[in-house]
């Protein structure tokens, strides 16, 4: 039966149940307001509804009834007669409903006896007479339609009159006994009559059980949860029985486990919905698109019994309708654009949707223009995405799933229909929410395919159980992507920078963090962590050796380092979880590594839900309770993670570890050597110039090194303190200038200047290093220039404080990443401003509190919990500090971001790479306050 | 005295009952309509970086039961050894904990003006989570106000 109809029919007979009881009530007190408008509106809805889906009959006599009523709620008054007439178009439309469930189609037949009735009460103020007269009528043309022979059955007929208020209805006898010519054709024989009205009872009744009933969404999710407790309950004893050889319980328990097991089938069925459902509006999408935008398009759906969890249903279908918009809007062409490419005129939208292995597949097809690689890769460009070198590297798919980046839209013109330019990203970022992913295929000309994976429920997921220390956890897999086995001398060793762990993992470096240190937890003692190692030997050996997981370590010669301490070993060694949260990777390092469960993910209780490191708790299949692990609380743990490191000592302020998310931003980078082989790196845009300076130019003065520069001695500092100078030739310089003074750093070889996204991973607290960062897939150190000047002059950031106090513009700097602060810092220091740094807006509100004052205020945009922008609404209009300039920094410099800026009360705005551009509008911003000084 | 009004005001009458149990030698009792269930808190699994006072987190009966080491929550040592002790279930917004104790004790009728108010002299531990102070033969019972005693850490530490 179509869905649109059994719907109306299981809504109406619900409504219908009600009425029938009010009906009654309606009887004893015809004028009682609210239980007219309750029968109003259900035949209201009765209308509306049967007009939308084509049953005029029910319609009309809807209509009919619906204007007598809404007579009575303007006021008329209701007779009995008017009751019984009513009554009976109600009996009427129940009948005419079990017949269409029946049959699927209105029954052929007339109601005009009803509608003439209804219509004449309704029409008029006297009743009585109209009745008669109206009866007379109906009975006429109920005569009149019998003279066409064929086109009524007597049974419809005899049916249609049955609920037509008779001689032996006692409340109405007024209202129709003036009817007998009507009703003669059908009493002539009254037995067939009746045997009809039992068949139609009958098939009455049969349909109804089928019927379906509505049940609480909650209900269902408790028997869900019901249901997933037993099946854990029944892991429990199957595990308990499998211990014991033929035990008793062997036979029953057999039996349960297939029952459970059906039942769980069972209520999982109740969750699961047809996909269709969630395509039931595309069909009006596609085809007012394609009014909107002049092109044919035919859209075609496949699959659309395909079931799947009401949740995840739910959740895919906004991304859905949009992947469609955009398929439809996109991805065809114009009409004349398909004929000249030989394609029929109308274009195709196909949509599928299919089971593989655990999850659902749902595919959008269209077969139209395909990707435009030339079209994205000018866009990438244009939106500092990746490089041009960078995407010439590249393959064809590879550059199409740039789609799926933030801030992506190719569409020329931003339509009502997509081009808002958040599309893919936000449709790409839902669908992983749910643990799906989304992928695209495309071919030039020939259309592009995107497809849609995702889980068949959430309900329960799948969790890699670990140790560490006496402590078990679960991780889910869904943010697994996969497991390392790290020993020292193997492949995969973990290695340490600053105390620090770090691995490398194919080319790249991974953050790795042990989760022993990150949830505080002592290490296992010696009897209980033997005991669980013996325990789990053959797991681990199973774990290790995962067909699935290459890069689980082969194996590899049992850890024997020779006097190293047993913590060190355990420092070095231990399962890596390699786990990705949004676009972060890092490794969780824990002891061991059980077996995979799946889990019902339980609320944790209020009292502990400040533990951001958990997402959850579960019971195991043997019992015991177990805390899930939530890879965004780790992620989040990483970032700031800083002076809980060991051995971290003074420098641990400084040494925070940065996680710079900056991967959509390029930076340039200047690449040397200096002192090691590890390649170093500054950001160019804080290099002044490149020299070569030939050594025997190079001056030693009281201990230091000094070259006659531009008419001024030039310091030399060098990056490496064991770093030899050459004896001969050309030494390289970077020059760093500031007004009147200049520093060079020496440095042993220039490598080249590359275009990166600066993403410093790893934070070292060696004085002079910012962090190390991977460029050009090796691990590379990022000096901090805010170090090196210093050195070069002890006094380079006191000496203007000094000099004239009063002209040093005190400002204040809010950025919330360490990096930043310790970077701008100094610079702002050179370029003159006594300046304060704060690592967050609540910070600065406290200084504003305290009485500070500061003639200018450099904010970061994107920080946490209070951004720039909230930051500079809070400022505006104070009395304080509303009139001091600000300035916006941010890597975010689009022109809705400016404005935005602008709007909060920000004086400038500036991009946070451009040293030159900030201290430009920085001089600007303060000179008057120079001058008047 | 609201405090005194509601520990009384949920049973009718001018009596309340309380189940008493025993931590560090002190006779405690809760409300018996608060009391969900007594049981032996066994395989508790500690949850890293919690609040001192939870002991940890255990399965009882396929509901996942925080567990609050009374002793920690009232400043005393905690106990080391849960061999042998006891936990009373109390419901809480929906969610169930269980209370570790020393000892259960036996049911007590006690009538409500017998209350009195929390001696202002005890400790602040004490005072925060105690909701008055019967008087019995030779003992006296402090009665736990159960909301305070899971209302998080966070006050316990100031």
């Amino acid at each position: 039966m179509d869905d649109l109809l059994s719907d109306f029919l299981t809504e109406t007979a619900e409504s219908l149940d009600v009425v029938d009881v009010e009906l009654v009530q309606f009887e004893k007190d015809p004028n009682d307001g609210a239980i007219l408008d309750n029968i109003f509106r259900l035949v209201h809805t009765i209308k509306g509804t049967c007009g939308f889906l084509g049953l005029p009959r029910l319609e009309a006599l809807a209509h009919a009834a619906e204007t007598l009523m809404g007579r009575f709620r303007d006021g008329a008054e209701v007779t009995p007669q008017s009751v019984t007439t009513i009554l009976a178009s109600i009996d009427r439309i129940k009948e005419i409903l079990s017949e269409l469930e029946a049959t699927e189609a209105e029954p052929e037949g007339s109601d005009q006896d009803l509608i003439d009735q209804l219509n004449a009460m309704a029409g008029h103020g006297s009743p009585q007479a109209e009745q008669l007269a109206a009866c007379e009528e109906a009975g006429a043309q109920q005569l009149d339609r019998e003279l066409r022979p064929g086109e009524v059955s007597l049974e419809e007929l005899e049916a249609a009159f049955r609920n037509a208020p008779g001689p032996e209805s006692d409340e109405s006898p007024a209202a129709c006994e003036p009817a007998p010519p009507a009703i003669e054709p059908a009493a002539a024989m009254p037995a067939p009559a009746k045997d009809a009205e039992a068949a139609n009872k009958e098939k009455k009744d049969a349909p109804a059980k089928k019927q379906s009933i509505r049940v609480n969404v909650d209900t269902l999710e408790e028997l869900m949860t019901m249901v997933s407790e037993l099946v854990l309950t029944r892991n429990q004893l199957l595990e308990m029985v499998r211990r014991l050889q033929d035990s008793e319980f062997a036979g029953p328990l057999q039996r349960l486990s297939s029952v459970t097991a059906e039942l769980q089938e069972g209520i999982m069925k109740t969750r699961m919905q047809p996909i269709g459902n969630a395509w039931q509006k595309l069909p009006r999408l596609v085809r007012d698109l394609s009014n909107d935008l002049n092109k044919p398009i035919e859209l075609v759906m496949n699959g659309a019994e395909t079931e799947l969890d009401r949740q995840v249903l739910e959740l895919i279908k906004d991304p859905l309708t949009h992947m469609v918009r955009n398929s439809a809007d996109h991805g065809l062409e114009m009409p004349d654009e398909r004929i000249a490419a030989n394609k029929p005129e109308t274009g195709t939208v196909t949509l599928s949707a299919y089971h593989q292995g655990g999850h659902i597949i749902i595919e959008i097809a269209d077969d139209g223009k395909g990707l435009d690689v030339e079209k994205i890769k000018e866009k990438v460009i244009e939106n500092g995405l990746a490089t041009e070198a960078e995407l010439a590297e590249m393959s064809d798919p590879q550059i199409q799933k740039f789609i799926f980046k933030a801030g992506f839209s190719t569409a020329k013109v931003v339509t009502s229909v997509s081009g808002r330019g958040v599309g893919m990203d936000v449709v790409r970022t839902n669908i992983e929410l749910i643990g799906g992913s989304v992928d695209v295929q495309s071919k030039a000309g020939e259309g592009s395919v995107f497809y849609i994976k995702i889980p068949l429920t959430l309900a329960i997921v799948s969790a890699l159980i670990v140790r560490c220390g006496d402590h078990r956890f679960a991780i889910p897999q869904l943010s697994v992507l996969e497991l390392v086995r790290a020993q020292p001398g193997s492949d995969h060793r973990i290695e340490m920078i600053n105390a620090t762990p770090v691995l490398r993992l194919r080319n790249k470096l991974l953050p790795l963090v042990h989760l022993r240190e990150l949830l505080e937890i002592k290490p296992a003692a010696p009897g209980a962590a033997g005991e669980a190692a013996a325990d789990t030997v053959s797991q681990l050996l199973e774990a290790a050796g995962k067909p699935g997981e290459p890069d689980a370590g082969a194996g590899g010669e049992p850890a024997s380092a020779d006097g190293q301490s047993a913590e060190g070993e355990a420092e070095s060694q231990g399962f890596i979880i390699v786990v990705q949260v949004a676009n972060q990777t890092f490794g969780i390092v824990v002891d061991d590594v059980f077996d995979t469960e799946e889990i019902v993910v339980k609320p944790m209780s209020t009292m502990l839900r400040d533990v951001a490191m958990f997402s959850g708790n579960t019971i195991l299949g043997d019992g015991s309770v177990i805390m899930i692990v939530d890879p965004n609380g780790v992620a989040q743990a990483l970032q700031s993670q800083s002076g809980s490191m060991p051995d971290a000592g003074d420098a641990a302020e400084e040494a925070e570890a940065e996680i710079l998310n900056l991967a959509d931003r390029t930076e340039s980078l200047l690449l040397f050597r200096a002192g090691s082989d590890t390649p170093k790196a500054v950001p160019l845009s804080l290099v002044t110039r490149l020299e070569e300076i030939d050594v025997a130019n190079i001056e030693t003065t009281n201990g230091r090194d000094l070259v006659q520069y531009r008419g001024a001695l030039m310091p030399l500092v060098y990056v490496d303190e064991g770093m030899t100078r050459k004896e001969t030739g050309e030494q390289p310089v970077l020059v760093f200038v500031d007004n009147d003074r200049a520093m060079g750093l020496v440095v042993d070889e220039i490598v080249d200047i590359v275009d990166e996204p600066l993403k410093v991973e790893v934070a070292a607290d060696k004085p002079g290093l910012a962090g190390s960062a991977v460029v050009r897939g090796q691990a590379t150190e990022i000096l901090d220039v805010g170090y090196y000047l210093p050195l070069a002059f002890d006094d380079w950031f006191q000496r203007k404080e000094q000099g004239d106090a009063a002209r040093t513009p005190r400002l204040l700097l809010v950025d919330d990443s360490a990096f930043f602060r310790n970077m701008l810092g100094p610079v702002l220091m050179a370029a003159g401003y006594q300046v304060t740094t704060v690592e967050s807006a609540s910070r600065a509100l406290q200084l504003k509190e305290n009485g500070a004052h500061y003639e200018i205020i450099v904010s970061d945009i994107e920080m946490p919990e209070m951004d720039g922008f909230a930051f500079a609404e809070a400022l505006r209009g104070d009395a304080a500090w509303g009139r001091t300039p600000l300035i916006a920094l941010s890597s975010l410099c689009t022109p809705e971001a400016i404005e935005r800026g602008r709007a909060c009360g920000f004086h400038d705005y500036v991009a946070k790479f451009d040293r030159q551009g900030l201290l430009e509008t920085l001089k600007e911003t303060t000179m008057p306050i120079g001058e008047a000084a | 005295m609201s405090r005194l009004e509601s520990s009384c005001s949920d049973v009718s009458g001018a009596t309340t009952e309380y189940v008493t149990m025993e931590i560090a030698g002190q006779l405690f009792g809760v409300p018996i309509v608060l009391v969900e269930d007594v049981f032996f808190p066994q395989s508790i699994t500690p949850v890293p970086l919690s609040p001192d006072e939870v002991a940890g987190i255990l399965n009882l009966r396929g509901k996942i039961v925080t567990a609050i080491c009374m002793r920690t929550r009232l400043g005393l040592p905690a106990t080391e050894n849960l061999e042998g002790a006891m936990a009373i279930g109390v419901a809480h917004q929906n969610e169930t904990y269980g209370l570790i104790i020393d000892k259960i004790g036996e049911v007590l009728r006690l009538p409500c003006e017998g209350l009195e108010a929390t001696p202002s002299n005890l400790d602040s531990h004490w005072r925060m989570i105690a909701g008055g102070v019967h008087k019995l033969d030779g003992r006296l019972m402090v009665v736990l106000d159960v909301t305070k005693v899971l209302e998080t850490g966070l006050q316990a530490a100031a």
